[in-house]
């Protein structure tokens, strides 16, 4: 079979990130609670927030940062732990704002 | 009682929300649109391509106005397995001529250019401004008045004779007034996309396409063994490459959406097209996807409900059409708000032609007639059985297998139907759905 080389450079997840525009509240709008997420076997939020903002810790929790976060949603409705995940949009004029979707 | 600040008070300045205040502005209400982005369609993502026929009483000529970027004249849609893809291919020149049909269009662009229209109009536009509940009067039967809305300013409380929530897929006002039961992730779909820019000239010739003509590819079997789908539209100097993703199906698995995009972009019928193309911009946004079974009440009394909020939007395979259907319930939401205030009764008995209006039109009479397809398309068998099928049979209907003389198209159908692990009950079921839900 041929070999295509269609292979470029794939993007790192910081840059492609930092394509993406934020104003950014000193207030986080959504607040994981890492002492529920201790008990949590899914991790469903690990793999599907798009923006990548779960990270599992060595000891077993989840550390979260709010401020590249799309507001699309994802995190509260796949997490099936009551209370892991306070949701909420930013205060009016901060978070993300697109240009070209 | 004290009068009023607004007669009517609207949530969220998308498609849905500025086409409910230019109807209520248009008719002389004191309409206020509140947006909690930075200016209209500053958070709003979708794939793109809208299909603006339904403004053509509302903005005259609105093809030379609104802020588009190519007209759509070619779609596609496509099969893919690993290593093979199967497309079915229109052209339609009349589509890049009054009245046209669909463009690509940027939200930020044309959600700020449709709420102009509504500032035009006489609404009041105050972005930066997110609305954090509902203020409510007496009770009633039917549930409590809603009386306006809270919102982040300071003494920042607005009250109104309707409110209309158009505050998109989230909408936390429906759920606050009860309308939604608890949102199930199953009946949801993430789409994710990137923004690819490429020189104009190198995607026309790519796509076949000159002057504003563009192209929308639908894709499935692009996921891996995620139920959903794909997405290539061409703007006029990017392309939008993308995908949407069944929720439940991408919290069972361990590969990330943006890995799944990267995936789909190296495959031999999508890599040719893309190649090349520099990542300006990364977004995600949810879809509600289920249709009627996702629905909720879309009245309360003194609140109406249009839109993504009220789960209007129209996923269904090979069509993914969201924004029009935002616009005709906003227009519908706009026009019963005007006919109650009038009549003077805002409860929802007075607000019931809403339910009339919607039920008449495309917006509920397309979403009963494919009723069907959301759970058909977002099926295992379309999604992981019949690519491999499809393609089988195209594969043994042009491969010259010398000196073997060529199978008959029934053999074909039979041995790929059983390769691929089809069961013949499954798909006569799945073809009667097809029919009843396409047909
Ligand atoms: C990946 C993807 C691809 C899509 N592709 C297409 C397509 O090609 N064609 C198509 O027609 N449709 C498509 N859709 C669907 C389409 O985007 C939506 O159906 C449409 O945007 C719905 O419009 P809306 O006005 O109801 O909601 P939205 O466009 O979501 O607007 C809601 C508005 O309300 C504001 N808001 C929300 N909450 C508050 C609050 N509390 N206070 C103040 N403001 C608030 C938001 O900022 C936003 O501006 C797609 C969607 C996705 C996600
Ligand atoms: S946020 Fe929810 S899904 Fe994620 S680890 Fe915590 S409990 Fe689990
Ligand atoms: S809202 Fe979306 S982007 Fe933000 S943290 Fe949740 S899943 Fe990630």
């Amino acid at each position: 079979m041929i070999e295509r080389d269609s292979t470029w450079p794939e993007t790192s997840f910081s840059d492609r990130m930092s394509t993406v525009d934020f104003k950014v509240d000193d207030k986080p709008h959504i607040v994981v609670d890492g002492k529920v997420c201790a008990d949590c076997t899914t991790r469903a939020c690990i793999v599907a927030c798009p923006a990548d903002l779960f990270v599992p810790t060595s000891a077993g929790g989840i550390v979260f940062n709010y401020e590249q976060c799309f507001e699309c949603g994802t995190c509260y409705l796949v997490c099936n732990h009551e209370g892991a995940i306070s949701w909420s949009y930013p205060e009016g004029g901060y978070g993300v704002i697109f240009r070209t979707t | 009682m004290p009068e009023n600040d607004f007669d009517v008070v609207v949530v969220g300045a998308g498609p849905a929300g500025s086409c409910a205040a230019i109807e209520a502005a248009r008719s002389g209400l004191r309409t206020l649109l509140l947006e909690r982005g930075p200016f209209p369609g500053s958070k709003n993502m979708y794939g793109g391509v809208v299909y603006p026929r339904i403004l053509d009483d509302l903005i005259p000529e609105w093809w030379n106005e609104a802020p588009l970027q190519r007209w759509v004249t070619r779609r596609s849609t496509m099969v893919l397995t690993d290593t093979q893809a199967l497309t079915v291919d229109f052209r339609n020149e009349a589509w890049a001529a009054p009245p046209y049909n669909g463009a690509t269009a940027h939200r930020p662009e044309f959600d700020r250019w449709l709420a102009d229209h509504a500032v035009a109009a006489g609404a009041t536009l105050l972005c930066d401004t997110t609305v954090t509940g509902l203020l409510r009067g007496e009770a009633r039967r039917s549930g409590r008045v809603v009386t306006g809305v809270r919102t982040d300013r300071p003494d920042g409380d607005v009250t109104a004779s309707v409110v209309i929530a158009c505050d998109g897929v989230n909408s936390f006002i429906a759920k606050e007034a009860g309308l939604y039961g608890t949102p199930n992730p199953k009946d949801f779909t993430l789409g994710v996309k990137e923004t690819l820019a490429l020189p104009r000239q190198v995607i026309d010739q790519r796509f076949g396409v000159r002057d504003l003509e563009g192209v929308d590819i639908e894709i499935i079997g692009c996921t891996g063994g995620i139920n959903g789908g794909g997405f290539v539209y061409t703007n006029l100097e990017s392309i939008a490459v993308g995908v949407v993703l069944k929720l439940t199906s991408l919290a069972a698995q361990t590969t990330r959406p943006e890995e799944i995009i990267a995936r789909m972009k190296r495959h031999a019928a999508i890599a040719p097209l893309v190649e090349g193309g520099e990542l300006v911009e990364y977004s995600a946004h949810l879809i509600p996807e289920a249709g009627l079974r996702m629905m909720p009440e879309m009245t309360g009394n003194g609140l109406l409900i249009a839109g993504d909020a009220a789960a209007l939007c129209l996923a269904a395979g090979i069509w993914l059409e969201g924004v029009n259907f935002a616009m005709g319930s906003g227009r519908y939401a706009g026009q019963t708000a005007v006919e109650a205030i009038a009549a003077g009764d805002v409860s929802q008995r007075g607000l019931r032609g809403y339910a009339s209006r919607l039920s008449d039109t495309f917006v509920l009479r397309d979403h009963r007639k494919l009723r069907r397809a959301p759970e058909l398309v977002l099926g295992d068998r379309v999604q992981h059985l019949y690519p491999s099928m499809i393609t089988g049979m195209a594969e043994r209907m042009f491969r010259v297998d010398n000196p073997s003389p060529k199978p008959g198209l029934r053999r074909i159908f039979r041995e790929e139907r059983k390769r691929a692990g089809v069961s013949r009950r499954a798909l006569l079921r799945d073809s009667r759905d097809a029919f009843r839900s396409f047909g």
